[in-house]
């Protein structure tokens, strides 16, 4: 089946478009408005709001008609691997596990940056994604830069930690590498590894990376808290803890 | 102020009034025994320490640093000894700090240079910072008719400064007359402020004094030609408060965000740091006349906003105390709240408005700011600016002084030019048509607006006295606010925090506070 967009007559191909042009606002001004439109594909185009931003810039409404049409039939969706939200992970909680969950985060070893752990942790989170504080079914304990290990083994101990967040921020000589080993190492010799899940992250760690070092996961450059979030519950389901 | 619309019992607001100064009390007490490394660089500017060393570690840092423990006698008199000793200006001490002099390895000379020196250096920072004063005064009297009411506030926030002015200079042709500079992803957490210019920021912009300088010359540009006086933001908070304070007296901004709380719990810096920091912040911006915002609006990022009302009033209360201690009088206080309702609630807008009408009676004085929706804006750009709409209703009616435009793009993407434009052209929209509409209406008494009101009154006081029962410092820990526990010796700056020795010296401390007429927690009214 072939489609086209609908404005209000089946194959019309009508669109709404708004833009600004870095020009001021004049009669030409819209006429590029039009140009642009047509230059886009698009008949029958026509400029129904045009408005000075400032002196510099116009702001336009614009309608256009395509003759563009898609095989509907040969639509393919790619299954992508989709994390839950905010209210998708505080949901999964819920109805899963039933109970919070605990996650205690730091920056172990040597490393005394925070912004990677902090971005995902802090309540305020970062670029408008909150950070693990403020989902109301985990328990988000940070415990800061310049962590040892063996403290942070503790502490998770002690907080009962479904999980442990590690980020590494100074990889020069790769300290980082003989840190997140030596953690693992700890986290095993005290019996413990099966029972948590542990994430690596840090501008330089890759998924692959910390599954090589023995993490459940590795969160890089652009990892939001929901992504880490995410993954933590699932995986927590997976092995039917509760 | 019109009269009351909510028939709000007014020694209920006097109980709560109350209960916020026994609740800040204590902390008071704390405040006046401890100095921080933040006010002291903060003092530090105000002499005219600056700049940068060859590695750009700010000279306040770099004299902090050199001073050590001895903080505790105030850094003043080791910075004015080494311009004594060396008998040159600051800008000249800066250069020799910058090249390696340590001046907390120089003899001192006797004291009474250092104060007779002290009393010239104070004044020439008041007359530098009255004169800013002046200067809005009377721009903002002169255009005084051109402005709008509430004042309409829009943010700019692309990283590079320079691209910052153009989008912020579009902005107020537009009709804005607050312009914000929304500051770089994790520059609170910073224990330092960036230098010079800045080109490159994630999310925001590096709040710098030269990045200051440069958006307000081009704000005062803009506002001479379209006849309008312009009103710069910045961020008060973090672990600069104070710093920032001071670079924004010197450089007139207008208006800076500076929460009494916000940084202990969406930050997680140490409690004990930020309640030293915020008075001696709110000490110098209201000696230099500028409007404080408080973050009341993110409670309800956190939590429901129809359940947590009365934790965004707790807290404006709580703020307004810790303003008044810092001598801030009520008309800069722009105490927050939000438009963060669930659009799917029966009779939301009901309960919005008697919130929005609630805070603006018992706040009567204060340029309260008004925060639009976002935890429940989504792609659908339609519906959102449907929303923006009834928020903007609700701010013109019930009276609010600052009106931060919401953007119908909030959940997608930094607003794009042609969105604030369409947040302005609906605010004005609204602002004029339903321009006396306040004072037209009455509300039903006893009708769900009035009882909304009375029901989070009453939950404000209990909340109150539950705070007051344990004490801030443990509310903090115990979790009584925004749903997260901060240990009193956890977060980010405690180290930074020292007590104050017998003979400590501050002589600007000193002068704001008889400026400011403050009277100490040790000699209470």
């Amino acid at each position: 089946m072939m489609i086209r967009p609908y404005g209000d007559t089946l194959n019309d191909g009508a669109v709404q478009m708004s833009f600004t042009l870095p020009v001021a606002h004049s009669a030409k001004a819209d006429e590029a408005a039009i140009i642009f439109g047509k230059k886009l594909g698009f008949k029958e185009v026509e400029v129904v709001h045009s408005n000075p931003l400032s002196d510099e810039f116009t702001f336009f409404v614009v309608y256009g008609k395509t003759e563009i049409s898609i095989d509907y039939d040969k639509v393919v969706v790619e299954e992508v691997e989709k994390s839950l939200d905010f209210y998708g992970v505080n949901n999964f909680i819920k109805e899963n596990i039933k109970r919070k969950i605990v996650v205690v985060g730091a920056c172990s070893g040597t490393d005394a940056h925070t912004v990677g752990i902090d971005a995902i942790m802090n309540m305020k989170g970062f670029d408008q994604h909150y950070g693990l504080e403020r989902y109301p079914m985990i328990e988000a304990f940070n415990l800061g830069a310049q962590v040892p290990n063996e403290d942070l083994i503790k502490k998770a101990i002690e907080l009962k930690a479904d999980a442990i967040l590690i980020s590494q921020i100074v990889t020069q000589k790769d300290v980082h590498i003989q840190n997140l080993t030596e953690f693992i190492e700890l986290l095993e010799a005290e019996g413990l590894r099966s029972k948590m899940v542990v994430c690596a992250g840090g501008p330089r760690i890759g998924n692959k990376l910390a599954l090589e070092l023995g993490y459940d996961a590795g969160f890089g450059r652009g990892t939001y808290p929901e992504n880490v979030a995410s993954f933590i519950v699932e995986k927590m389901h997976e092995r039917g803890v509760k | 102020m019109t009269k009351s619309k909510l028939n709000l019992d007014t020694d209920k607001i006097a109980k709560a009034r109350e209960l916020s100064k026994q609740i800040t009390a204590p902390v008071q007490k704390y405040i006046e025994k401890h100095t921080t490394v933040a006010i002291e660089r903060t003092t530090l500017r105000m002499i005219g320490a600056d700049g940068v060393d060859s590695i750009g570690v700010p000279i306040p840092n770099k004299v902090v640093d050199q001073i050590g423990d001895n903080i505790c006698y105030g850094a003043t008199k080791y910075y004015i000894n080494a311009l004594l000793k060396k008998g040159l200006t600051p800008e000249e001490l800066n250069i020799e700090i910058a090249n390696g002099l340590d001046i907390a390895k120089i003899d001192f000379v006797d004291f009474s240079y250092i104060e007779e020196k002290a009393q010239e250096l104070v004044e020439a920072f008041a007359t530098k910072v009255k004169a800013n004063v002046a200067y809005r005064e009377e721009k903002v009297n002169k255009y005084k008719e051109k402005e709008n009411s509430p004042l309409l506030y829009l943010i700019v926030a692309t990283g590079n400064i320079y691209e910052d002015v153009k989008q912020a200079q579009a902005a107020a042709k537009q009709g804005a007359d607050i312009i914000a500079v929304i500051r770089t992803t994790g520059q609170s957490l910073l224990d330092f402020v960036p230098f010079g210019p800045t080109t490159e920021g994630f999310g925001g912009t590096y709040a710098t004094q030269e990045n200051f300088k440069i958006m307000r010359k081009a704000l005062d540009e803009t506002g001479e030609e379209i006849g309008k006086y312009i009103r710069l933001v910045n961020y008060c908070s973090g672990l600069c408060m104070p710093e920032i304070a001071v670079m924004g007296a010197l450089e007139r901004l207008d208006m800076m965000l500076n929460d009494s709380m916000y940084g202990i719990l969406f930050r997680d810096i140490n409690m004990y740091r930020t309640f030293v920091d915020q008075k001696f912040s709110r000490m110098i911006n209201s000696f230099a006349g500028i409007v404080i915002n408080s973050g009341e609006d993110n409670y309800l990022t956190t939590s429901d906003a129809v359940e947590k009302a009365y934790t965004v009033t707790a807290s404006q209360f709580i703020n307004e105390r810790f303003a008044y201690e810092s001598g801030l009088p009520a008309k800069l206080m722009g105490l927050g709240h939000a438009f963060e309702m669930n659009p799917d609630i029966k009779n939301g807008f009901l309960l919005e408005m008697a919130q929005a009408q609630m805070a603006s009676e018992i706040f009567p004085e204060a340029p309260l700011k008004y925060m639009p929706p976002t935890k429940y804006m989504t792609g659908d750009i339609f519906k959102g600016l449907a929303m923006n709409t009834l928020f903007n209703f609700i701010a013109k009616s019930t009276n609010q002084g600052i009106l931060l435009l919401g953007m119908l793009t909030e959940a997608i993407h930094t607003p794009f030019m042609q969105d604030r434009f369409l947040g302005v052209a609906n605010a004005k929209y609204v602002l004029n048509n339903i321009a006396d509409f306040s004072d037209d209406i009455e509300y039903k008494k006893d009708g769900i607006m009035q009882t909304r009101a009375k029901v989070v009154l009453d939950e404000t006081i209990e909340f109150l006295e539950e705070i007051n029962k344990t004490d801030l410092f443990n509310a903090i820990e115990t979790k009584m606010f925004a749903e997260v526990s901060r240990p009193k010796n956890g977060g980010k700056g405690l180290s930074g925090v020292a007590e104050k020795a017998k003979d400590y010296y501050n002589p600007f401390y000193t002068y704001l506070e008889n400026e400011l007429n403050i009277v100490k927690e040790g000699n209470q009214l």
